[in-house]
């Protein structure tokens, strides 16, 4: 309970910093209007028609929540205005496309440690396909799979893939090399077997640098999810109503589809925690 | 008269480094027989980790013979000739202690019934009934080693090989423990070999004490004790162990004295 004072205190500047952003940026459209119309701008009707624009250059914190709750509340979640369902979109094509890059990393992982070939020739690989902007990637892979015949939710989740499967390469690399000489010559003097080392040593020990970067790969894969659908012409998903947004100068829209992008990442980060939590107390790593 | 347990003859070992060769081991020579325990006591660099190493197979000396149990190291190993405790315990914190206990039974293949009685049994030998089932960071660092210990002769190897195993250990859980280990060591029969640094440990436990130098690593003086097998603390004040003491501090000055 003692946490909730600071973190109240911190949403309250924020609301109050962006209050008063909202009204100096939206202020110039305000300001032409009255100009035309030849009328004058009092303090008060500034800030009354500064918050209240259908289409601001910020709209103001309760013009995104009112955003936010008609997506999600407001509508069938059938509809193609439902964030739900284009929050669903998002949310199957990030979970296929992290089990992928995790699966991927996992493996990429294993063969680094275990061979000195992969060791030199994958990680190099690996940092440079990072270094690559994604927004340049993702249509080129969208269209090469779409002339191959591979449509739907697959594209989309490679791309995720290709963003998430990093970050647990480098930590599962970390955490199967982090057991000390010690831990090596101790199952060596049992004449340990290479694979009971993994299962017994190297695998459990990574665990903890697992869970580091699955968590910083699932954000990263909703992130690769969402550029993802920028390029298939806006037809679903949270990238296609930030595109469609943009298109049509609807800020509140893509500002409602941002915070549901990160309701969303938040709550997938939080899930890989409870997980960890659950599996490290199992482990009995948890004091 | 009976094969000696270790044997080492004219045992070399270089290392290849940055710096150039270096020389851990020189014209080492040893024998160890059935039963005994031996301390290897010398200045850091003098090889005496280096030694036991050897004896483990996790080092491979360039040449001479080294036997144990008339086998070459890496076949001994394979016979599950020798259990070895490291300076730190080494517990593995996902696993229980009896869990930790378990690891060398469960890669070595043996029954869950028999992994359950081993465990028993040997938690019993090192005084931890009843904490098979905490875990590691439950237990104080003295505990923990005692633990480290039980693993080590969970698969009832002849040989015990401990590279200073209380060195972390304050001196009174040391010393608790270095009576502990007599009483181990007299019940088991086992030969141990043990490597430490300190002259009071070396000469309370040992039968034979082999003092070090360094560089290049050597034996300089090999002590055969004359103090009884059964050994209360206060021998630490009679004559006899003052006097091998001195004996073995002459030897570490020597070997250190012409190294210089």
């Amino acid at each position: 309970m003692r946490s909730i004072l600071p973190v109240l205190t911190v949403i309250a500047a924020i609301c109050g910093i962006w209050y008063l952003a909202a009204v100096r940026m939206n202020a110039t459209w305000v300001y032409d209007q009255a100009a035309r119309e030849g009328r004058e701008v009092m303090l008060v009707d500034l800030v009354a028609e500064t918050l209240t624009q259908e289409r601001p250059v910020l709209p103001a914190p309760h013009q995104v929540v009112k955003g936010l709750w008609d997506g999600v509340a407001g509508q069938k979640i059938t509809s193609k205005r439902s964030l739900v369902y284009h929050g669903w979109v998002t949310l199957s094509a990030t979970l296929l496309g992290f089990a992928m890059g995790s699966v991927a990393g996992i493996l990429l992982a294993v063969g680094i440690v275990y061979n000195r070939a992969m060791d030199l020739s994958v990680m190099p690989w690996a940092i440079a396909s990072q270094t690559i902007p994604i927004l340049a990637i993702a249509p080129m892979i969208i269209v090469v799979l779409n002339s191959l015949g591979v449509t739907g939710i697959l594209p989309k989740a490679i791309i995720s893939a290709y963003l998430s499967f990093f970050p647990v390469v480098v930590g599962m690399v970390k955490g199967l090399r982090s057991p000390d000489a010690m831990q090596l010559d101790l199952l060596r003097t049992y004449s340990a077997t290479g694979a009971q080392t993994f299962g017994k040593l190297r695998l459990p020990s990574s665990m903890p640098y697992l869970f580091a970067s699955l968590k910083v790969g699932v954000a990263a894969s909703l992130v690769g999810t969402i550029v993802g659908e920028l390029p298939t012409g806006a037809v679903a998903g949270l990238g296609s109503r930030l595109l469609s947004g943009s298109y049509y100068g609807q800020t509140v829209q893509i500002w409602a589809a941002l915070f549901a992008a990160a309701a969303v990442a938040a709550g997938l980060v939080g899930l890989i925690g409870w997980i960890e939590r659950a599996t490290l107390k199992r482990m009995g790593m948890v004091r | 008269m009976a094969q000696p347990v270790i044997e080492a003859r004219d045992l070399n070992l270089v290392f290849q480094t940055g710096d150039g060769p270096v020389q851990a081991l020189k014209d080492v020579n040893l024998t160890i027989g059935q039963g005994d325990f031996v301390s290897f006591i010398g200045p850091s660099g003098c090889g005496k980790t280096t030694f036991l190493r050897c004896i483990a197979a996790l080092e491979h000396p360039t040449s001479g013979v080294l036997k144990v149990n008339g086998m070459s190291p890496d076949e001994a190993r394979r016979r599950r000739a020798y259990g070895y405790v490291f300076q730190a315990a080494g517990l593995y914190p996902w696993r229980t202690i009896a869990g930790n206990i378990r690891l060398p039974l469960e890669i070595m293949g043996f029954s869950r019934d028999e992994q359950e009685e081993r465990v028993k049994n040997v938690l019993q030998l090192v005084d931890l009934d009843g904490f098979g089932k905490k875990f590691p960071w439950q237990l104080s660092g003295g505990m923990q080693q005692r633990a480290s210990i039980a693993r080590a002769l969970a698969f009832d190897a002849d040989i015990l090989l401990m590279d200073e195993p209380f060195g972390a250990l304050d001196e009174i859980v040391r010393d608790r423990l270095n009576e502990e280990l007599l009483k181990l060591w007299a019940r088991t029969g086992k030969t141990i070999g043990f490597v430490t640094h300190s002259i009071p440990e070396a000469v309370y436990l040992s039968t034979k004490i082999v003092v070090m130098s360094p560089r290049p690593g050597r034996i300089s003086d090999v002590i055969e004790s004359p103090l009884p097998r059964e050994r209360p603390l206060e021998i630490r004040d009679s004559k006899e162990f003052i006097e091998i003491a001195h004996r073995v501090r002459d030897g570490l000055r020597a070997g250190h004295g012409d190294a210089m």
